[in-house]
Order: C-alpha cells, then structure tokens, then sequence
C-alpha cells in the first residue's frame, strides 16, 4: 500500500511499504477412525521415523516464528460432545461427527500468506503421515 | 454527436475489463470491490462517451474513474477502520502515469490469483472468465450450463476464500511457477476446449468462448513471451479454432477431420499457428502443449486428409506419451497408429486402456472395429459412446455411424 504524508507542498506520496499482515492458521491433521496405528504406521520403523520427522517439523516451526501451538489428540472414543444450547447441559459420550475421517492433532501456525501455510500443511502432512485442511483463523 | 454504437462499448468493455480489475486489485487488495468499480465506470462510459466520445486511452480513463470511485467508496466506509487516514490508499494526482506497476503485471498478477491451486476447478475458469474476461456472470452461467445463481454463488466464494485465506496477490516465485503456470494454462484450455465442443451443445455464447479463450492466450504471451508452453497453447487453440468452420454439416453433425471441407479452413489462423509452432521448435524446450500444437500443425499442414504425415502424427504422440501419460494420449496416438500400421494394432492398444466411462474411447474403438469388418462389436461399440456423449453434433455423427451398419 502506498502511504502518504502531509507537506506543505500537499498531500505527497511517499515509497510504496509492502504490508506484511500475518494470518493465522489451523492445520489439522485427518484420519481414518478405524484405522489402528498399524494402518499409519506399517511398521515400528515407519512410526518411529514419523514421530521424529514430525518432532522435526516442530522445531522448525519454532524457529521461524511460524508456531503458536499444536498437540496431537487422544483418539475420538475419549471425546465428549456437550450442547449447552437449550436450557439444560447434555453431554453425549464421543466425538461430534460419526464421519469416517476424524481429527488427530493439529497445528496452530502464523504464516504471511496462504502460500506459506500451504507450504507449511505440505511438510507437516508429509511428516505426520497425515491428510492436513488448512483453515484460516477470523482476524481481530 | 452520433450516439456510440453499442457493439463499440462492448468491445472496449472486453477488452479492458480486465486491465482495469487488474489494476484496481493490485491497488486495492480488494477483488470485490475491483469488480464493482470496474462495473461502475463502465456505467459511467456508457453514459459520457457517446456525447464526449470514447477517449484516446480507453483504458486510462476507466481506471482513473473506478479508482477514483473506490477511493470515495473507502472514504465513505473508513470510520469502520481502526487504522488512520493515512493508512488509506491515495492517489496524489489523477495522472494516469503515477509511478505504479505497469498494467501488463497487473493483468498476470490477477490471472494467477484467479487460478490459484485452492480453489477448485470450476470456480478458477469462472473468476477467469467474469474479472479477466469481462463475461457478465449470466454469460458464464450460460457457458457452463449452471443456474445463473449458482454460478453467482460460486464467484462469490471464490472471491470470499482469496480474502478470507489470505491467498496472496502476486505473481508466483520462480520456483512456484511451472506448476502454477500450468494451471493457468489449463484453465484457458478448459475454456477453449468448452467452447470448441460444449457438453450441451448451442452455438452463441460457444464460438464466444474460444474467441475469449484465445484472447486470454494472446495476453498471456504478451506478458510472458519466453515461456514455450503458453506459446504452445495459442498455437494449438489458433490451429484448433480455425477448423471450426468445417466442425459441423449443414444437419448439426460433427465431421470427422478426413471429411472436412479444407477450402473453409481459416488460412489465417493456420499461419500464425503454424509460426508459433515454428518458434517452439526452435526453443527445443517441448511441452504438452507445444506437442498437441504441433500435432495440429501436421494436420492442418495437408492439403487433403490422405496427404497427411501421420508418421509425423505418430512421431509426435510418442514424445507426448513421455510428457504426458495418459490413457487419453494413448487413445489419441492409437489413431495415429491405425493410419501407420492399421487398424488391428490401434485396436490392440486401444482395448487395454482404462477409459470405459469415456465416450471417445468407444467411438474410436467402434471405428476401429468397423474398419476390420467387426459390424455387430462396431456397433455395440457406437451404441456404448451414445450412452455416455451429450453433446448434440458428436451424438449426431455416432448415430450416423451407427445406422450405417445395422
């Protein structure tokens, strides 16, 4: 955006200053709910160079600023769905969506474009062995 | 003063609807509001030229007026801003040569943002088709066979996702750009490739789309000269469309291209195809595109169907099988291959492809089979490609066929 400043000359036109707003990110991490984690991870080798892969990918989004949380999810048998909408609290024992493909984990990131965030989804998808959405965060 | 012929509007409007999207977005960081000042200087054309006639920079003057419109339309909204004034976008003067990035850039950054890999298909040629094409949304409805509302929905989220994502407005990085530019390129061949032969079949709006397909092409190589691939792809649109003349009999049925009457062919067309070609092979960098281009060129290089290299065809489809190896190619040089070593070896390497939800590949292999005396497979083969086309020349010219042999 271009940026102004008042002179005595007038209203004049200074340099041209990229914006850089930073955008926020959910990246989560999908799979199969009937998949054990013999499904995602073939062999103990697989699970163990996943699990470093993924430690990996954590350390590099903390490095470069992009993190601002992430966890992974105990499966969707420990969830409870609470509707607090009508006049009493119901609570219903598991996850909200009975859709094959459940949420894990995910990510938190800060990135400047969805470029970056995509970029982002791609190395962390790769690491984890997982489907990610990436979804943008409303701004303040 | 005469009143100004509408078709003269019209066409500045096409042409520069775009530029001046382009221009305001790059400004602007706003698509919709780009959109809706573009409209609103148009109106505003419509209502001054005809008195005051149509200015020496068409372009110029409209982007003056729906930049000035958009500044008046911030100014109105600004309250809700938390930022200050300054941080508003302001043109010191309406000079139309106030230092910003050259309207060509603009255009290509707009262009890649509309076909940006998040969003899906169909919106990508849609955005396409309404902000660089300047089609009214009931125009690309109607191209595409979907309600005008639904069509109207589809632009809108389009637009809502690049703001709300956050997709960013630029043209992509180096080491971005041969698949981005990929999609670009599919994105404009979709649009041609809907025109040239439309699921429903019509005409209109149709001859409208290659026209406007090949446009997009046209400014796509202005802006990006050096890249073979878009070269390529206005070759192949050029060479594609200047047959169309001869697609259809008097009835609405498609000729084959050994049927064609050659003398309608557009000469035109066919030269500056055939010079883009030659510009491709001296780059030697080839591509999917260039290929199919150069295929085209072949055919259209023969004074009749029978003088055709299809050595050269063949030839050609074997590189495109490296480049791209699709069951779809492999269908499209087993044609090649009939012509070379006849009909029993395409069929061979026609009958193991995957493609049974293709009408294509049963009328091609129905041809085939109707070639080596097989009537009744033939026919089954013509029965099965009707099941599955829709569009109203291609059923016409499988009845046809099919009738011929019962």
């Amino acid at each position: 955006m271009e940026r102004v400043r008042d002179t005595a000359y007038g209203r004049v036109l200074t340099d041209t200053i990229e914006e850089t707003t930073m955008t926020q990110y959910l990246l989560s991490v999908w799979h199969d709910r009937d998949a054990t984690p013999e499904d995602i991870y073939p062999t103990a080798q697989e699970r163990d160079e996943a699990y470093a892969a993924t430690g990996a990918f954590n350390e590099e989004l903390q490095a470069s600023g992009s993190w601002v949380f992430a966890g992974g999810l105990h499966p969707p048998a420990t969830a409870t769905v609470v509707d607090g909408t009508g006049t009493d609290v119901v609570m219903t024992d598991g996850p909200f969506s009975e859709a094959k493909e459940q949420i894990g984990g995910f990510w938190v990131v800060e990135a400047a474009d969805l470029d970056a965030a995509l970029d982002l989804a791609a190395r962390g998808s790769k690491a984890c062995r997982g489907k990610v959405e990436v979804r943008p965060f409303q701004g303040e | 003063m005469s009143a100004l012929p509408h078709d003269e509007v019209e066409a500045v409007y096409r042409a520069e609807f775009g530029a001046v999207v382009a221009s305001l977005a790059a400004r602007f960081r706003d698509l919709d509001l780009a959109e809706e000042m573009a409209q609103e200087a148009f109106v505003e054309a419509v209502r001054r030229w005809p008195t005051e006639g149509v200015p020496p920079n068409p372009g110029g003057w409209l982007t003056v007026v729906a930049r000035n419109r958009a500044i008046d339309r911030l100014r109105r909204e600004s309250t809700r801003k938390s930022r200050s004034e300054e941080a508003m976008v302001l043109s010191a003067a309406e000079d139309p040569s106030a230092p910003v990035t050259s309207v060509t850039d603009e255009r290509l950054r707009l262009l890649f943002t509309c076909c940006h890999p998040a969003l899906a298909p169909e919106a990508r040629v849609a955005l396409t088709l309404r902000l660089l094409g300047g089609l009214t949304v009931p125009e690309v409805a109607a191209a595409f066979l979907v309600p005008e509302r639904t069509m109207a929905q589809r632009i809108t989220r389009a637009k809502r996702k690049i703001a709300a994502a956050n997709i960013p407005y630029r043209v992509p990085r180096d080491h971005e750009l041969p698949d981005r530019l990929a999609g670009v390129l599919a994105v404009i061949y979709l649009v041609f490739t809907e025109g040239h032969l439309p699921a429903g079949g019509g005409h209109g709006i149709r001859d409208d789309l290659c026209a406007e397909a090949i446009r997009l092409g046209r400014v796509l190589r202005a802006l990006m000269p050096d890249e073979p691939e878009v070269t390529g792809l206005l070759a192949l649109m050029l060479l594609t469309d200047a047959r169309r003349a001869a697609r259809l009999d008097a009835g609405g049925a498609l000729v084959t291209l050994d049927a064609q009457d050659r003398s309608v062919w557009d000469r035109e067309k066919i030269a500056e195809g055939h010079a883009l070609v030659r510009e491709c092979l001296r780059r030697n960098r080839p591509g999917h595109y260039q290929l199919l281009a150069a295929v085209n060129a072949v055919h259209t290089d023969a004074a009749t169907g029978s003088e055709t290299d299809w050595g050269q065809v063949l030839a050609l489809y074997d590189q495109l099988m490296v480049v791209t190896p699709t069951p779809v190619v492999a269908l499209n040089r087993a044609v090649a291959l009939a012509e070379v070593s006849g009909p029993g070896a395409a069929l061979e390497a026609v009958e193991v492809l995957p493609l049974d939800g293709y009408h294509p590949f049963h009328a091609t292999r129905a041809d085939l089979l109707r070639r080596l005396g097989r009537r009744p497979d033939a026919v089954a083969a013509y029965q099965r490609a009707l099941d599955l086309a829709t569009n109203p020349a291609e059923r016409a010219f499988l009845e046809r066929r099919r009738a011929e042999l019962s």
